[in-house]
């Protein structure tokens, strides 16, 4: 199962504890993990399931190439990393 | 009478309470740090919403079902999924509009336990469960000229303007910046635009009355009389008496008439208030003076009032919801983008300081 983590920035609002997700694409992985914690979806997605514009997703030290449709292919041995894009004041 | 204020800033809510000696002081902060674009206190005052703009991880509902002693998180406007193929993009700059709240730029209650929302990229949305559950208001949302509506001050459109008939619930107003005056008289099944007699400077000549491209900054109605309803626009104070079809441009006003907010009397139509700026680059008080001027005769005449604002240079910015009038109509609370706010007892003739220290203010509401 693939490991999914998020930026400790997140804890402010909402809780969002490490979990182990089967999946074969990041989409994946993330629709199981909200299925377990339905909060933490809007902080991550946008209205149409898109990326939040500054909120980045890693697989394995890299952001996803597909932002929009979240397809990128993922392992058991994966490791996922949701953190926010450095920005604001 | 209120003796409360609610005063989202950029960096928490905070609220402004009034001691038995008139004095007026923060009592309680909320979501300290974060953008709180708006904020509705349903009658009573026990249940409280409040919009947060978290940047990075998007808009969120607060609500509070006891004065804001706790909250909790609550559902937010949510937009459908966008259709494959469909174009949607802003006139003006050719990018795509998305189908995906931006902000939360206005919270209304109108009718019977309904709550309204108006929101960038120009969506209005309705709750009939007090804010458990939006819905999308289709007919506006896909009438084929909304998809001219543009970006203003920001990237996207938005309704920033909710005004509810309270003879009426299914008689409901909306303004636009940038998009004009758009009402439905039949409980939202059709949308008119309108807003004869507006006009602009920023399009070309032709385009000037154009209804759709009114870069309306505010509107807001006289709640006992709802057909008079008076306008801040990107190019000066108009005034209806005829629930927004036409409208008078009233452009002898000083020492601006350019701003954006605007508070009418809620008994009185012919007494409003607004915020006068410097026309329309640089956005600060005419002189470097801070005034709120007002008209007691529906706009033939406009008093400037100052006692009590500061003195000395000031460059306060007065957001289109930084400026609010109590049930009573007789007091008044303006915040600025320099952190200050000001409360008024008597009709806006003199000004109390309750703060030059907070972060920029988004939006003051009494709360009744």
């Amino acid at each position: 199962m693939t490991t999914i983590s998020f930026t400790p920035n997140l804890a402010r609002y909402v809780e969002a504890p490490v979990a182990r997700i089967e999946g074969a694409t990041v989409q994946q992985v993330l629709e199981g993990y909200f299925r377990a914690n339905p909060r933490v979806r809007g902080y991550v997605l946008d209205d149409q399931g898109a990326v939040r514009k500054n909120v980045v997703i890693f697989l394995n030290q890299e952001p996803i190439r597909d932002r929009t449709g979240l397809s990128d292919p993922v392992r058991k041995t994966d490791e996922i990393l949701v953190v926010q894009a450095l920005s604001g004041g | 009478m209120s003796d409360c204020v609610f005063v989202g800033t950029r960096k928490g809510l905070f609220r402004i309470e009034r001691d038995g000696r008139g004095r007026w002081d923060i009592a309680r902060t909320w979501f300290l740090g974060d953008p709180v674009s708006m904020l509705c206190a349903e009658p009573g005052g026990s249940r409280l919403h409040a919009a947060l703009d978290l940047g990075h991880f998007g808009v969120k509902m607060q609500r509070s079902e006891d004065g804001g002693a706790t909250w909790s998180e609550a559902p937010v406007p949510v937009f459908p999924t966008k259709p494959d193929n469909l174009v949607d993009r802003d006139p003006m700059r050719g990018v795509d509009v998305p189908w995906s709240t931006q902000l939360i730029w206005a919270l209304e209650v109108g009718g019977a336990n309904a709550l309204w929302c108006g929101v960038i990229p120009g969506g209005l949305f309705q709750s009939s469960d007090g804010g458990d559950s939006w819905t999308l208001i289709r007919s506006l949302w896909d009438e084929p000229r909304r998809k001219k509506w543009m970006g203003g001050g920001y990237d996207f459109a938005g309704i920033h303007s909710i005004l509810v008939d309270p003879r009426d619930p299914a008689h409901v107003t909306v303004g636009v910046s940038v998009g004009g005056v758009w009402t439905t008289r039949d409980a939202e099944a059709h949308w008119e635009l309108i807003g004869s007699g507006l006009r602009n400077a920023y399009m070309p000549p032709e385009k000037a009355g154009d209804p759709l491209s009114q870069d309306v900054h505010r509107i807001v109605h006289c709640p006992a009389e709802p057909e008079r309803v008076w306008m801040q626009h990107h190019n000066g104070i108009f005034r209806s008496d005829d629930g927004g079809v036409n409208w008078q441009e009233l452009s002898d006003v000083r020492p601006s008439n350019f701003g954006f907010a605007v508070a009418v009397h809620p008994t009185d139509p012919d007494t409003a208030w607004f915020v006068p700026a410097t026309k329309d680059e640089q956005r600060i008080p005419v002189d470097a003076r801070l005034v709120v001027t007002r008209t007691r005769d529906g706009g033939r005449h406009f008093e400037v009032l100052r006692q009590g604002l500061p003195e000395g240079p000031a460059y306060d910015l007065v957001y289109r919801h930084a400026l609010d009038v109590a049930s009573d109509g007789e007091r008044l609370a303006v915040g600025s983008t320099t952190g200050s706010v000001w409360v008024s007892e008597d009709q806006g003739d003199s000004w109390q300081t309750v703060s030059e220290h907070l972060p920029p203010v988004l939006c003051v509401r009494f709360a009744e």
